[in-house]
């Protein structure tokens, strides 16, 4: 396997617990992530998968450094970026990007997209040769060249999905998180944005976490799993070995819990006693 | 037997004219589950409201018939409308979060429509209550009744409007979306409690919903919707071992599936999109309300 780009080990994180904050003071700190242990691989998409609240989301915000461990190591090619300063993050931000689960409110309504392309290239010193760059950009995601004085709301979903994508691809970043990103898209818009997602992590030779609740599209797009259940790993393999035998009932009972498109009368009947 | 509901082209248009329900004939048998499917603008929940005498002023229904046990709707003046839908529809919405008063405790908003609708005493109320939450299977019924919606999970609030869509035996219950915010796991739950009340009560459900795996496990009938027109409707089993329109096939091979994931998440051709909006805009052309 190929050497990780992210080796993450014993990671915790704790946050506000906002619903157990007194009238005045702080809140006090929930544990979200308690303990995980795992490698992304070079150049591999790695499905994040779990229920509400399992945390999957928590642990994609701490891989790009939204959030800093409560403890533990997070690794990016071997370096801890677990608690480095703002001022430290700065030059590895390029390589971190993030393509969000809603383009309609992560797109900004006042910029055409353009600039909304344009805004990261800028920040990060390669503002030189910007209309070629975007141009290229759109290239790359299957948006004609006349969309980039348009805004967002002149776009349909998967057009600002695009987008999204885009700006995230612009700026060529070793490791891109994918949280929920075709969650609040139709279906048929849905595949043409994870085929894209597909193809240009592969020829980009992206490392992703990808981060679904839809294990159908994780088998699909995912060379491994990560099943997270309550803020811990439940089970971690490789994606064949997971879906066609999974070790642990949890996950066993995730796919089964699948409604497929297709007839089975069975499936709705009590489950039988154990 | 007459049909629960029976919906005979429906159309209905915006302010500027656009169409959003363009011809919708579809029928409901008593104890039948019928799917209504659709990608996002279909038209699909419209028609639920419309059934539910609900639909937002802007949208004007300028033809066709809606009948509820053989009772024209369009016939009734606006209170013996509402009377009648009151009494024999009910709702399990998508959201139940949005559908519960935040300030009010469960037990009280699921006897409000026993109470003051069709004006059971409140004891008659509470108890057919508790009878239903028994039929959700809440272990707790004390506790849950005296909850308040943010005390509760998300599939217990859901269990708790599925118990006050039931109470009242409604002939028909529209379920918009009702499992969408769930996780997997709590939705196959909730779809099942659906089912079994369904089947015990004998109630017609208008199922409406985007996701076709959804469609294949609860309904026996289905009607596809894309932009306000019926595009195919069929037996559910039918429908997945031979979609007729090349619409409904992009859908079904659209829909991914990890029992087969290289065959499914198939992005829908341009060219069948392309052939429908075609269909549409030819027939927009020649239509007149009432010629249609």
């Amino acid at each position: 396997m190929a050497e990780p780009l992210f080796s993450v080990r014993g990671l915790k994180v704790a946050l506000p617990d906002m619903t157990r904050k007194p009238l005045v003071g702080r809140a006090p700190l929930a544990e979200i992530l308690k303990g995980l242990d795992f490698d992304l691989p070079k150049g591999s998409v790695t499905g994040i998968v779990g229920e509400s609240g399992s945390g999957k989301s928590t642990l994609g915000r701490a891989l790009v450094r939204l959030l800093e461990p409560s403890a533990g190591a997070i690794a990016f090619e071997g370096r801890d970026i677990g608690h480095l300063s703002e001022g430290e993050l700065r030059p590895l931000r390029r390589d971190l990007q993030m393509i969000f689960q809603d383009p309609m409110s992560s797109l900004n309504p006042r910029h055409t997209i353009f600039n909304i392309i344009a805004a990261p290239l800028r920040q990060n010193g390669l503002g030189d040769r910007l209309k070629e760059r975007v141009a290229e950009a759109l290239h790359r995601v299957g948006l004609p060249q006349t969309f980039a004085s348009r805004y967002r709301h002149e776009l349909s979903g998967g057009q600002r999905q695009r987008v999204g994508i885009a700006r995230a691809l612009a700026l060529s970043p070793k490791f891109v998180l994918a949280d929920e990103i075709v969650s609040g898209l139709d279906v048929s818009t849905q595949a043409q944005i994870l085929t894209l997602l597909e193809k240009l992590a592969a020829e980009m030779g992206l490392t992703v976490a990808f981060i679904s609740h839809d294990l159908s599209v994780i088998r699909r797009l995912c060379q491994q799993v990560i099943v997270m259940r309550e803020g811990r790993i439940v089970e971690a393999s490789a994606t064949d070995a997971l879906f066609d035998n999974p070790k642990e009932a949890y996950t066993r009972d995730l796919l089964a819990a699948i409604p497929l498109p297709e007839i089975d009368a069975d499936w709705l009947k009590p489950k039988a006693p154990a | 037997m007459k049909p629960c509901l029976d919906i005979r082209r429906l159309s209905a248009v915006l302010p500027n004219g656009q169409r959003v329900l363009r011809s919708v004939s579809l029928s409901v048998q008593p104890g039948e589950v019928r799917a209504l499917v659709g990608e996002s603008g279909a038209g699909k929940t419209m028609i639920g409201k419309a059934v539910l005498g609900v639909l937002p002023k802007s949208v004007r229904i300028v033809e066709g018939e809606m009948l509820i046990e053989g009772d024209d709707l369009g016939r009734l003046d606006a209170k013996a409308r509402r009377t009648l839908i009151g009494a024999r529809t009910a709702l399990i919405p998508q959201d139940p979060l949005t559908a519960l008063n935040p300030s009010r405790r469960i037990g009280a908003q699921m006897t409000d429509r026993l109470v003051r609708i069709l004006g059971w005493s409140g004891e008659r109320a509470d108890k057919r209550i508790r009878q239903l939450l028994d039929e959700v299977q809440i272990r707790d019924p004390e506790r849950v009744l005296k909850s308040y919606p943010h005390e509760l999970s998300g599939g217990m609030r859901q269990r708790v409007l599925i118990a006050a869509a039931f109470a009242a035996e409604p002939r028909l219950i529209v379920a918009d979306e009702p499992t969408t915010a769930l996780d997997v796991t709590v939705q196959k739950q909730i779809l099942r409690l659906i089912a079994q009340l369904q089947r015990d009560h004998g109630t017609a459900i208008l199922f409406v919903t985007h996701d076709l795996g959804v469609v294949a496990k609860i309904s026996q009938k289905v009607s596809v919707l894309y932009a306000g027109k019926m595009v195919e409707e069929a037996e559910t089993a039918q429908l997945f071992a031979a979609p007729q329109h090349p619409y409904t096939q992009a859908l079904i091979a659209a829909t991914p599936r990890y029992t087969d994931p290289y065959t499914s998440l198939k992005p829908v051709d341009e060219s069948v999109l392309a052939g429908l909006k075609a269909e549409i805009a030819a027939a927009d052309k020649d239509w007149r309300p009432g010629h249609g």
